[in-house]
């Protein structure tokens, strides 16, 4: 009995072992509220650019993926402490952000972040501007001469609009397209700003494997243009 | 869910609604609301009992005991609930990982703190990265039952506390002369009767567990507040079949209903509890309800 027990407590430990550094199963970690980058769909689940591209990533990787969504103001924290393996999640490569974790090559063009507002003549030099916190355009924001005000969700962003709390929202063009073309009140102001490196999935510094294994499969999708059409599918922006 | 749902925006609005309202987003929403119901039913009980641990360990004349049990109240009745919500359940789940790693790879090598990583074994994970998401989910649950147990229990333990030096003197010196040890007039003097003293303070840490409960989402766990903002979100035509706008107001308002109507009905039940408990008891109710029936 007791050589039995012995026995498969051995057998755990090495199936332990087995699987020891490498990832059987990736949790794809995103936020679920930032359309057309990801959002949650009728059903309840994650759908979006992000979905499909994740879903034909893993494919390509030849990896089982696992979607789970997560508050923005804590997405990198829990990477870092291992609640789930990347993030895909709309977020911009930045020099501040890759003190903290590292980037999978991009996935999308730098997209061109746009104002929107209640009317046009706004001025969003000087205006109060309202944005999502901790995003590119929030340190943007602070940096230039316009006042910040700073929500969890980009949902609040625009209600912040509507209420008249703030002048003007900065935020991707592709997340404000589809609200000023149904919003009937608001508008996309000409200006654009160019800010960030494109889009990355985020992933912990220790965990270069599983970078490396995104990275190709992204290449691989730029090089045979299914990348392109799922960025034209999604109205995300420039085409690689 | 029904069959004409295929096409929403060809319905009137009553069917609309119907078809709206039973998404698969909403089904979320609805059973969000057991998730807080079984978290409310779980949390209370082990609340009451790290409050009872907590109460006897600082009455104990044993010092370090009685240490620990006047520390485990100070502190976490004064560390913030948000701050311990934040750092107190990534700490314990590294904690736990830690003792797993350090038990099931011993022979790893690479430091465990990489920078801001912390990186331990694959089956050292909890749960394993294997593990279906439902298993996550209920080790996040467990968690969050277990930190609010811990807050909870502290203030439970100060009432309690209280409770247990409010029981009447006479009582005590009656059961010594009646021989009792102190062990026999702990349990069957004060316990019993210390309950109507507390009662008022368990009552009210009952209304506030209710209403902390949207903390949940901190711990990852989708309750109804985050439900209420997701669903309650503009919505435009090309991400959903039922385009709608700022409809938080709407969901907030049920909320609003619902918390409402749960805080009504916890004060008619603990107003039946304190007139069972007054009931023979050396308190002015107790002899209020003593006049009344004479």
């Amino acid at each position: 009995m007791k050589k039995l027990i012995l026995g498969t407590a051995v057998v755990a430990l090495s199936a332990g072992f087995a699987f020891a550094g490498s990832h059987s199963v990736v949790r794809m970690g995103t936020e679920g509220a930032y359309p057309p980058y990801n959002y949650i769909d009728d059903k309840g689940e994650v759908a979006g650019f992000e979905r499909e591209l994740g879903d034909e990533l893993c494919a390509r990787a030849e990896l089982t993926c696992e979607w789970v969504t997560n508050d923005w103001d804590s997405i990198i924290p829990n990477l870092v402490s291992g609640n789930y393996d990347t993030i895909i999640a709309g977020m911009s490569i930045t020099d501040e952000r890759k003190e903290k974790i590292d980037f999978t090559t991009n996935y999308t063009q730098p997209d061109p972040s746009a104002f929107l507002a209640l009317s046009d003549s706004v001025d969003v030099a000087t205006g109060v501007i309202a944005t999502q916190a901790s995003t590119i355009q929030a340190s943007y924001i602070a940096q230039s001469g316009a006042t910040l005000i700073e929500f969890a969700t980009p949902e609040e962003t625009i209600a912040a609009v509507r209420n008249g709390e703030a002048d003007a929202v900065l935020a991707d063009r592709a997340y404000l397209e589809p609200i000023a073309a149904e919003g009937g009140d608001l508008v996309i102001l000409e200006q654009n700003v160019l800010i960030g490196g494109g889009v990355g999935m985020g992933i912990r510094k220790s965990d270069t494997e599983l970078r490396d294994k995104f990275t190709a499969a992204i290449e691989s999708m730029k090089a045979d243009g299914t990348l392109n059409a799922l960025i034209v599918k999604h109205g995300i922006g420039e085409t690689f | 869910m029904f069959e004409h749902c295929a096409a929403p925006d060809t319905l009137n609005s009553f069917h609309w609604m119907l078809c709206y309202l039973t998404t698969g987003k909403h089904m979320g929403l609805y059973i969000s609301f057991g998730t807080v119901l079984l978290l409310l039913a779980i949390t209370a009980p082990s609340a009451l009992l790290f409050g009872f641990g907590g109460a006897v360990a600082a009455r104990s004349r044993f010092f370090p005991l009685s240490i620990l049990g006047r520390g485990y109240i100070s502190i976490v009745r004064g560390v913030p609930d948000i701050a311990f919500f934040l750092f107190f359940v990534i700490a314990l789940d590294q904690g736990l990982e830690w003792l797993r790693h350090k038990w099931k790879c011993p022979e790893w090598t690479d430091a465990i703190w990489q920078g801001n990583d912390f990186v331990v074994c694959q089956a050292a994970k909890l749960p394993l990265g294997t593990s279906p998401q439902w298993m996550h989910e209920v080790y996040g649950f467990a968690l969050a039952v277990l930190t609010f147990a811990i807050v909870f229990g502290a203030f439970a333990a100060n009432v309690l506390y209280g409770a247990m030096t409010a029981v009447p003197k006479a009582q005590i010196e009656t059961a010594s002369a009646y021989g009792m040890s102190n062990r026999q007039t702990f349990w069957r003097i004060i316990v019993p009767q210390m309950w109507v003293y507390a009662l008022p303070g368990l009552g009210n840490l009952w209304m506030v567990l209710i209403k902390a409960t949207p903390l949940l989402f901190l711990l990852g766990i989708e309750d109804i507040v985050y439900w209420a903002r997701e669903l309650g979100g503009t919505k435009t035509s090309r991400f959903t079949d039922y385009p709608h706008g700022d409809w938080r107001m709407w969901y907030f308002l049920m909320l609003l209903v619902f918390y409402l109507g749960f805080t009504k009905l916890s004060e008619l039940v603990l107003d039946r509890v304190m007139t069972r408990l007054t009931f023979g008891q050396a308190t002015a109710g107790g002899e209020a309800q003593r006049r009344a029936n004479a």
